[in-house]
């Protein structure tokens, strides 16, 4: 019997929720801690892994221990690599012609306030990786420019690929959307005061109806970057909507109570479907499954 | 899971949350120390790790 083998390193609301919706539909499931056990490559026929954990460079790193062996991994290791990386990201995003907020990047200080120049202020100057909104610094002018830069200076090699973007003017609002197996699930309005209007931030979260033409966005953004289970976060304005970033490690704890969608359960069968596929052998091109070794330790 | 746990910085009691498990997030409501539930049988909690830099979505 295959089964959903939900990996984490900090267990969080929604990996309970999901562990929570397999088991009330009584899908084989279990929640493994990756902190608990040694990994190595192992053969398994049937299992599908669903990567859950904080770290992205730990989420990476099983995943692709997990793919090496053929494994069926929700996302992909490449989705999360493409997602980790914001100027990765953008990149596919102006690929695939699909709108976003103009951007530059930069390899210098110099170059990075020279980017900044040709957006225009205000920019925003984000870090490549992180999440939650964490230091994102809005520049309004040349001298806090000058000063941020000379600050991500001292932050470290990752801070030195800078990522600078126009500042978008979002009426106090951004959208949050799931797409699940390919398809637009649910999109949450996020309102805040701050200029970043980030949940983990304190972002109020209300339903946001998906007409045509953000369906059509949203399909578009898995056509270019893919995945089985990302989150899309868009501004809307007069210009029309405009994709801002991509996750693969989707937080939802605050959009299933606004949409009436019930996430998790969502997920869990869409991944369902998945073992279906693997037990038929029918893995979309993906070599034949195998897992690592490394006893479940169900912690709820 | 019913129960409690001591807390490591403050010794104040932290309730635990039905079906807590290995990796969860508790605060105290005490002194407001994030504590990681370490262990199952018995329960033990430490102090969390900080937030790192690739932590998130």
């Amino acid at each position: 019997m295959s089964r959903l083998r939900i990996l984490y390193s900090r267990l969080r609301a929604e990996e309970k929720q999901l562990f929570a919706a397999a088991e009330a539909k009584g899908i084989p499931c279990s929640l493994e801690d990756i902190r608990t056990e040694a990994w190595r490559i192992e053969p398994n026929e049937t299992d599908v892994f669903l990567c859950r954990c904080i770290g992205h460079l730990q989420n990476v790193s099983v995943a692709r221990m997990l793919e090496a062996g053929g494994a069926r991994v929700v996302n992909p290791s490449a989705v999360m690599e493409l997602c980790g990386d914001k100027l990765a990201t953008s990149a596919a995003l102006a690929a695939a012609d699909i709108p976003q907020p103009a951007f530059r990047a930069a390899f210098s200080e110099e170059a990075a306030l020279e980017a900044a120049e040709q957006l225009g202020y205000p920019v925003v100057f984000k870090p490549v990786t992180g999440s939650w909104g964490r230091l994102l610094a809005l520049a309004s002018n040349r001298e806090t420019a000058e000063a941020i830069v000379e600050h991500k200076a001292h932050l470290g090699a990752a801070h030195q690929v800078y990522y600078v973007q126009s500042y978008v003017e979002k009426g106090g609002f951004d959208v949050r959307a799931f797409v699940l197996d390919g398809r637009p699930l649910c999109a949450i309005r996020r309102t805040s005061g701050h200029w970043i209007t980030n949940t983990a931030r304190g972002g109020r979260a209300e339903n946001q109806p998906m007409d045509a033409e953000l369906r059509s966005v949203l399909e578009r953004v898995h056509g270019a970057v893919g995945g089985d289970f990302i989150a899309v976060d868009l501004f809307l304005t007069r210009l029309g909507w405009l994709v801002n970033e991509v996750n693969d490690g989707a937080e939802f704890r605050n959009s299933s109570a606004p949409t009436g969608v019930d996430i998790a359960s969502a997920v869990v069968e869409a991944c369902t479907d998945l073992m279906k596929r693997e037990k038929r052998g029918d893995k979309r091109g993906l070599k034949r499954s195998a897992t690592l070794c490394g006893t479940s330790s169900p912690g709820a | 899971m019913a129960g409690t746990v001591t807390c490591v910085v403050c010794e104040g009691t932290v309730a635990l949350p039905e079906n807590c498990g290995l990796g969860e997030i508790l605060v105290c409501g005490d002194c407001g120390t994030e504590l990681e539930v370490v262990a199952l049988e018995p329960v033990r909690a430490e102090e969390a790790p900080q937030v790192q830099e690739d932590w998130g979505e």
